[in-house]
């Protein structure tokens, strides 16, 4: 590709086609067109969808549109997320937008003897939410999409990921073409200042301010810029999904975050545990250089830009920015001292920039729709919009992008769809093993980067945990310990021996052999981590610890002073009882009951000998009645 | 180390060669260790002594270098896997949903701990990092098949297919 044109004839070529699966420019579609396609079938081949079984959809969807002749007319695209992962694998079959989910191999025949065929989409396994009287309801009109916006995740679930063509169809490098013929590198970086936009990846520091310091280090000798995409907090799965579904928009944010700094290399770091976003990323990056989108003079301008994947494998502390760089230099991806910022001594001791995959999402869309139009979503200093991945105790698990200040009651409640079986909503966890829970008592706060600070958590990436009244939060704070003791990489002092002495603290309390004076003990050994680890994982790593301590400290206390787990998880203190007012006398526990602690006589009461029990809880979990209780 | 399952270190000619190959192709990259060790896991299944050797040698790192990288980053092993790799989530949406005790009952179905092989070299357990399914949590891999919505009973039905 050559310039600006020849991108634009590749998007007009495409429009229709991808036009058929975009809602509201649905109508436009059947006006055809040269292209005989009537109908998409979107399956969605993002992880979550792949590990319930999606690729045998696909081929299934592929053998019955053969055997029925239509072959010409109903294509199947393979996309990435559609954000609801508890209902995967997901199908959406365009122009009329039907939503079938939890799809399986036996259903494919009737959706295309029915729908694809016979024109009558297959009500009864449509998203029961999509289906109102008679008619379907719009995706966007759903509780989990309504107060959903889509920026960062705009192309995910919508084009194939594989195909750079259908990306250039939705506009896909044209802000690439607009920076390189029409702005300086000033321009651009002012931009995105002017957008407010900051770092997705959890500290919330201003990307264009980052963009400046990176653009006026002196770089003779070259410039990189890098993307994180080491996503390692547990339970978060954002940057995964936009790289499976939308690869392209990160690769064009590279190399307009390239020309803006000065750089000419890229390096994308990506988790080796994420085989499928490789593999895309691969494709997407061998796609953009066969079309000239990277490489030598790029849209015929003198700016060269090469762009190459570098596999994490397997440390936490890689998601630091100094470890990530000594990491892709090739060593043990320990951190170093800051300053020098990366920004002036960064990869091989060259300036370099680094932002996380979902802040590059942003800016294609900050150029394309100005700084202004980005501005005004969001709160007052935390602009724009922030992708969760919703997880727990939660029913509709998946990826959700919610507009600044959105409140965490909206999260759970209305998109998420409330907890399951009727239990208690307990707290929620943002910020991973940085981060803390937000109680239900501040369920009405305004999710932005400040006021999560606030309350003593903070953003993080963008995992959010829901727990319910089951959820032990001492339990809770030792399992984050647990990973950063785990992931600590030995480097400083604080984090290598305090974390460990944190984590048997909390050892002892789950074990019931706590004092109160622990509790302060914790609290010290907390503020010294904070204020002198080296590296942003040992000085956060206490949070999930004080947070808990803050908002749950009667919790602690129970462990400690009544030796018992009021939500029935540290199995030191639990101790299983049967009531014998409820007990029918079936004898199921008693058959069941690995150990033969259970004794009794049919139609009596049973008994659960102490001495033997050895705390599995099958009993509890078989017991019709529930009869048996371990509080 | 692998004196843990007492299983010596053998290699084909097909794998010296391919290992010589991958040194050759990275030898002159920036920072291309890890690529390497990657590469050289991909073609032994995990890294020996043995083959960190020939890498501190193809590429002109000490075998200190090599073995404090081998060691940091939990995706290299220097153990041998099992013909089956059982992963356990333990991120946090499988934790709060109950992987401790999925994870509980395979070591205790299989006698074996996290990061060890059964004696006939058959299954090897992980506890792994977020793998991403979430909305199927609690969920365990075995080789490239994906379990979700686990209870501990499932665990027997599941390595029955396996044995």
């Amino acid at each position: 590709m050559k310039n600006l044109s020849e991108l634009g004839l590749i998007r007009d070529k495409k429009k229709d086609y991808v036009n058929l699966r975009i809602e509201d420019k649905a109508e436009a579609k059947a006006s055809v067109g040269e292209s005989k396609v009537r109908a998409h079938v979107l399956v969605c081949g993002g992880t979550g969808c792949t590990s319930s079984g999606s690729q045998k959809i696909i081929h299934e969807f592929e053998n019955q549109i053969a055997a029925n002749g239509i072959a010409e007319e109903v294509k199947v695209i393979k996309t990435g997320c559609f954000g609801l992962c508890a209902l995967g694998p997901i199908v959406v079959v365009y122009p009329e937008g039907a939503f079938y989910s939890m799809v399986k191999v036996e259903d494919v025949e009737e959706i295309v003897k029915e729908h694809l065929v016979g024109g009558r989409v297959v009500k009864h396994l449509l998203y029961d939410e999509t289906v109102e009287n008679d008619s379907i309801k719009s995706l966007n009109e759903v509780n989990f999409y309504k107060k959903q916006r889509r920026i960062a995740l705009r192309n995910c679930g919508v084009i194939n990921p594989e195909d750079i063509e259908e990306y250039i169809a939705i506009d896909g490098y044209q802000a690439l073409g607009k920076v390189l013929t029409s702005m300086t590198p000033e321009q651009v970086i002012e931009e995105v200042k002017e957008s407010g936009l900051r770092g997705r990846g959890g500290a919330g520091f201003s990307t264009g301010m980052k963009w400046m310091f990176t653009a006026r280090a002196s770089g003779e000798n070259g410039k990189y810029v890098c993307c994180n995409a080491d996503e390692g907090d547990p339970g978060a799965f954002m940057d995964r999904s936009i790289l499976e579904g939308d690869p392209h928009a990160i690769i064009e944010a590279m190399a307009i975050a390239a020309y803006a700094v000065g750089a000419d290399q890229g390096y994308i770091y990506i988790r080796a545990e994420y085989p499928i976003a490789v593999k895309r990323l691969q494709i997407a990056i061998d796609q953009a250089k066969e079309y000239g989108l990277l490489g030598s003079n790029i849209f015929g301008t003198d700016f060269s830009f090469n762009l190459d994947i570098r596999l994490g494998a397997g440390a936490f502390v890689c998601g630091e920015e100094t470890a990530l760089m000594t990491s892709i230099e090739g060593h043990r991806g320990e951190p170093r001292p800051r300053p020098p910022f990366p920004a002036n001594k960064g990869l091989w001791q060259k300036p370099t920039l680094l932002n996380n995959v979902e802040t590059y999402a942003n800016i294609t869309q900050i150029i394309n729709n100005g700084a202004e139009w980005f501005k005004s979503i969001g709160t007052e200093k935390s602009k724009g919009t922030k992708v969760f991945a919703l997880g727990g105790k939660i029913k509709n698990t998946g990826l959700v992008e919610i507009p600044m200040g959105t409140t965490l009651r909206e999260i759970v409640e209305e998109i998420g769809g409330g907890i399951p079986n009727n239990k208690k909503f307990k707290a929620a966890q943002t910020g991973g093993p940085s981060g803390g829970c937000i109680p239900a008592s501040l369920i009405d706060i305004e999710i932005d980067y400040d006021s999560l600070i606030q309350i003593g958590s903070m953003m993080g990436s963008g995992g959010l945990i829901v727990m319910d009244e089951d959820t032990c939060m001492v339990d809770i704070a030792k399992f984050f310990l647990e990973f950063t003791v785990d992931e600590s990489c030995g480097k400083c002092t604080p984090c290598r021996v305090g974390t460990k002495r944190m984590l048997e603290i909390l050892d002892r309390i789950t074990k019931g052999k706590g004092t109160l004076e622990d509790l302060d003990r914790l609290e010290t050994l907390a503020d010294g981590i904070k204020s002198s680890a080296l590296c942003g994982l040992g000085q956060t790593a206490p949070n999930p610890v004080l947070s808990t301590l803050r908002y749950f400290r009667d919790e602690y206390v129970a462990h400690v002073v009544d030796k018992k787990c009021p939500a029935g998880v540290c199995k030191d203190l639990l101790s299983y009882k049967i009531d014998v007012g409820k007990c029918k006398g079936c004898g199921i526990c008693a058959k069941n009951c690995p150990v033969g602690a259970i004794s009794g006589q049919v139609k009596n009461p049973y008994h659960i000998d102490p001495a033997v029990c050895v705390k599995c809880g099958v009993c509890m979990s078989k017991c019709p009645f529930k009869a048996i209780s371990n509080k | 180390m692998s004196e843990k399952t007492g299983v010596a270190f053998s290699e084909t000619k097909e794998q010296a060669q391919k290992l010589i190959e991958v040194i050759e192709k990275h030898k002159n990259e920036n920072g291309a260790l890890i690529p390497v060790l990657h590469e050289a896991q991909e073609i032994y299944g995990y890294l020996p002594i043995e083959v960190q050797q020939k890498i501190a040698e193809g590429l002109g790192v000490t075998m200190a270098e090599i073995y404090g990288v081998v060691t940091f980053y939990t995706q290299f092993s220097v153990n041998p896997k099992g013909k089956y790799k059982i992963g356990v989530c333990l991120g946090t949406a499988c934790y709060v949903k109950g992987s401790g005790n999925i994870l509980d009952k395979i070591k205790e179905k299989l006698g074996i701990d996290v990061d060890e092989c059964t004696p006939d070299g058959k299954f090897s357990i992980d506890a792994t990092r977020c793998i991403g399914a979430c909305g199927l949590a609690p969920v365990m891999t075995v080789n490239d098949d994906v379990y979700g919505r686990l209870v501990p009973e499932d665990i027997d039905g599941i390595l029955e297919k396996y044995m």
